[in-house]
């Protein structure tokens, strides 16, 4: 039986679950952690973006048999890493959001790379953000926001 | 076998399903009764058992919280936040204090002042119809609250001053609208209240941070699909392949069974598969067996559709427009351009796929919606269901996004999870709350696409270059006959489909502008800036090859045509004036070419011009680099969601220049999800600068604004740039 970290709290998944469940749909009808949205089903849009040991991952695409033994996942409910707290401060102060839909999934992806990189080039930011996509095209501000963010960080 | 709960729920060990279920309580309670919880109050404070309303549209509780109810919805348009801004400011309000709430349905309070007596949010006029009406709340509360200040302390009412949320009198005397509110209660409502000059505006034309993004950047702002009711079951529905399809036959038998699946019912549109959750009932609706009716469905490809526009564009359409006598000054010109656009029909594809929520007991109907037109939609649900349209309630969501979508003439996705509801109640199961979710393919596959066009355009030079001649023929389906907005049409012509066209603003001696709506059975429907979409783009590109048969600069030659009409001009110069227009353009490193186009609009009120910069590779891809926008849309409310909307408009129209396309093969379209219906990525958005021309005029649109002008501007960009002319969408230059 898989046993995991979702937010640090431990979840067991009892054999009876089907195997091919997607992460996405536990998280939002079981854990009822919405904030990780659905938006393609197929990891091309990014909505459902979350960490699985700290590396950004779609979700959607993630059955639980494949998630390894004591995982730690972190979705954006649980977030709380000093980059993530700079991204959502940047996002706040530019007024980033319109629809918001797709926004926790940006959140994600932005600060999977600025953990790894604190001064991210605009080529960095375009391959990082690039498999996440938003409708109403707030791309610009998304990356003024990154780099604001990246700004409030030491090196 | 049937399952009694959600499988995956039970399969949880103790601990997590504690943890899920006290998250589930919580939201529970909050969900039902604090809107707070449902991310419709985007800002802290608490409600009160006595607050002081003396309207629809605000309240003012003890804990000195102003909670300003909007009649509209918060598509991502910034609505809320414009509504509150102008509560606040006639209020002098602190904007710590300031929350907001979605209306309920009721036309009778909360009705769009621009649509007769329905309630809806649509055609960008959601600031231009409540910007005198939110501001006299908020006036209305301000007078009410100096009156009980005055009386509790017996000073005269003009000797009482309010700044951010005080009250104060010379004497030193302060209170705050809480400590006011409920004596406030007591007063009499004043017929009328004095508004603000403009020059003492705090919040107006100043701006506002927005009211719902905190809860968007943190996971919290809840959307129609995030909410979890109790005993809430998920339906997926089988739809036909094939527009107007029916179904035949299905064998419920084959998906009954599976653990999680409860009810397999059939629906006008399809069969409906109703489960304890998404991932079983998405896995059995995929699984069902149905056999399909095609007698009634849509048989023919985008090929035909075009072979039948070509021939129609052939013959004499609706006269839309006609001044002076067109086909005479073009046989007498001294020269004639033609030209020919074909649009695609384009899908909305929203972030979040349609889906709402409803819960029908004997005598209500409780509906969950990112709700954008709730007169027709109660009606239509209370018509699907068996109630009266006041026996439906619909609390109004954040939508993921709509760009038109969800606001369809039959209400479609709402009457689909009614007649769920309606189903499951014949079978002694009232009070079930069904969440019907589309799929990204459902929602992808289900038409109310921007109708596919074609346009033929015929203009004539005299020997001088000036253009004295205008043939414009436009052939696509209108988006209002055949439903109940036919009454918008006007001698037969539908505006939805000429609008931009017959409105041209050049000044041309000779207009002609026809139409042909044929019908066709693939479900069309308004999408952002709607007729604007194609009639811009046929319209500024050809103007561009005018005015380059003319030997002309393209601005200088629209200024040419439009000096009757200041604010296309002014919007023109200040644009081109921001983007630099006439310097060199810097060149590519590499060598690539560069240019730069122009277009020239108006829109739902307001008036723009956007020069875009483009590069062009040797490969021939290209990137837009940079887009400049000019934009009149009277007084600013708040100018970053100005520069917010038309970038983001910039951005949608782009994605469709590039990349969109819905075709249709054999009655059924092609495309399903993002991989083959390719949306603007992060990499591709240019640089947007948006400058607001300084106007103290009524405020106009800024939603859909952003679009129109974007395709027109790269393509003649790219014609600049190349020498090509493009008149197939979207763009390709191989």
């Amino acid at each position: 039986m898989p046993t995991f970290f979702v937010n640090k709290d431990r979840v067991d998944i009892a054999p009876n679950v089907p195997g091919d469940t997607p992460l996405l749909w536990m998280l939002r009808d079981s854990l009822n952690l919405t904030g990780t949205k659905y938006g393609c089903g197929i990891a091309l849009c990014g909505a459902c973006t979350v960490h699985v040991e700290g590396q950004p991952v779609r979700s959607c695409q993630v059955p639980l048999s494949s998630i390894r033994q004591g995982a730690e996942i972190t979705t954006i409910e649980g977030l709380r890493t000093r980059e993530a707290q700079a991204l959502q401060a940047a996002w706040q102060k530019l007024d980033v959001p319109q629809c918001g839909y797709c926004q926790s999934g940006q959140i994600m992806s932005a600060a999977a790379l600025l953990a790894k990189n604190r001064r991210p080039s605009d080529a960095d930011i375009d391959a990082a953000m690039n498999g996440n996509l938003c409708r109403c095209a707030t791309y610009g501000r998304i990356r003024a926001a990154i780099k604001e963010a990246a700004k409030a960080l030491p090196a | 076998m049937r399952a009694t709960a959600d499988e995956t729920e039970r399969a949880l060990t103790r601990r997590a399903f504690l943890k899920a279920s006290a998250a589930l309580g919580a939201g529970l309670t909050l969900a039902i009764y604090d809107p707070d919880a449902l991310g419709q109050a985007a800002k802290g404070g608490t409600t009160s058992s006595t607050p002081f309303a003396p309207n629809a549209f605000l309240r003012i509780a003890p804990d000195n919280s102003v909670t300003i109810v909007a009649k509209h919805t918060e598509l991502g348009q910034g609505i809320y936040t414009g509504l509150a801004m102008l509560v606040a400011d006639e209020l002098d309000a602190a904007w710590g204090q300031v929350r907001v709430e979605g209306a309920p349905a009721d036309a009778a309070r909360y009705k769009n002042l621009l649509f007769e007596d329905e309630q809806g949010t649509g055609g960008s006029t959601g600031m231009a119809n409540s910007f005198t009406q939110y501001r006299e709340a908020g006036a209305t509360a301000r007078a009410m609250l100096v009156a009980a200040a005055a009386e509790r302390w017996k000073v005269p009412a003009d000797s009482i001053g309010v700044k951010s949320g005080t009250l104060v009198h010379a004497s030193g005397k302060k209170a705050s609208f809480g400590e006011l509110a409920t004596s406030a209660a007591k007063l009499p409502v004043p017929a009328s209240a004095k508004l603000k000059d403009p020059k003492d505006f705090a919040y107006i034309g100043k701006g506002a941070s927005r009211v719902d993004a905190k809860a968007k950047s943190t996971g919290t702002a809840t959307y129609t699909l995030d909410l979890k009711l109790p005993d809430m079951l998920t339906a997926l529905v089988a739809h036909p392949p094939r527009f107007g399809a029916k179904v035949k036959s299905f064998d419920a038998a084959s998906v009954q069974a599976v653990p999680g699946v409860r009810f397999v019912v059939q629906v006008p549109n399809g069969v409906a598969v109703v489960a304890t959750n998404f991932w079983t009932a998405k896995k059995a609706r995929d699984a069902l067996a149905v056999e399909w009716d095609d007698a009634s469905g849509f048989k023919y490809s985008s090929s035909d559709i075009l072979a039948e526009f070509k021939r129609l564009a052939g013959t004499p359409g609706k006269v839309a427009r006609n001044d002076g006598d067109a086909s005479a000054a073009l046989a007498k010109a001294a020269r004639t351009l033609d030209a020919t656009y074909e649009f695609p029909y384009l899908a909305h594809a929203a972030m979040e796929p349609m889906n709402c929520v409803v819960r029908l007991a004997a005598d209500r109907c409780e509906v969950w919606n990112g709700e954008q037109f709730q007169s027709g939609d109660q009606s239509a649900i209370a018509a699907t269901v068996g109630l009266r349209p006041e026996q439906v309630d619909i609390h109004q969501l954040f939508a993921g996004g709509s760009f038109g979508r969800r606001w369809s003439h039959d209400a479609d996705y709402l009457v689909e999870a009614a007649s769920i509801a309606k189903a499951l109640a014949t079978q002694g199961k009232s009070g079930v709350p069904i969440k019907l979710v589309w799929t990204r393919e459902d929602d992808m596959r289900a038409g109310y696409y921007r109708p596919a066009n074609y346009h033929a355009l015929r203009a004539g030079l005299d020997a001088g270059g000036n253009l004295v001649a205008w043939h414009h023929r436009l052939v696509g389906q209108s988006i209002v006959s055949g439903t109940p907005y036919e009454k918008w049409m006007k001698d037969g012509i539908d505006p939805l489909s000429v609008d931009g066209a017959s409105d041209l603003p050049y000044a041309i001696a000779n207009v002609h502008v026809d139409v042909h709506a044929p019908s066709i059975g693939v479900p069309v429907l308004w999408w952002r800036s709607v007729a604007l979409t194609h009639t811009v783009y046929s319209i500024e590109t050809f103007v561009d090859e005018l005015a380059a048969a003319a030997g002309k600069d393209p601005v200088a030659f629209r200024k040419g045509l439009l000096a009757q009409r200041p604010k296309e001009l002014a919007v023109l110069e200040l644009a081109a004036e921001k983007a630099g227009w006439g310097q060199v353009l810097a060149p590519a490193p590499d060598g690539a070419k560069r240019g730069r186009g122009v277009a020239v609009y108006r829109s739902s009120g307001s008036t723009l011009a956007q020069i875009a910069e483009v590069t062009v590779r040797a490969d021939n891809t290209l990137r837009v680099d940079r887009v400049v926008c000019a934009i009149d849309c009277g007084l600013a409310v708040n100018p970053d969601s100005v520069r917010a909307q038309i970038e983001g408009g910039i951005g949608f129209g782009l994605s469709a220049a590039r990349h969109g396309a819905i075709t249709i093969r054999n009655g059924a379209p092609e495309q399903s999800n993002f991989h083959d219906y390719r949306v603007l990525r992060f990499d591709e958005m240019p640089v947007v600068d948006v400058h607001i021309v300084a106007s103290t005029g009524k405020p106009t649109g800024v939603g859909q604004e952003g679009v129109p002008g974007i395709a027109p501007a790269v393509a003649n960009a790219l014609a600049a740039a190349t020498g090509k002319r493009l008149r197939k969408l979207p763009l390709a230059l191989v």
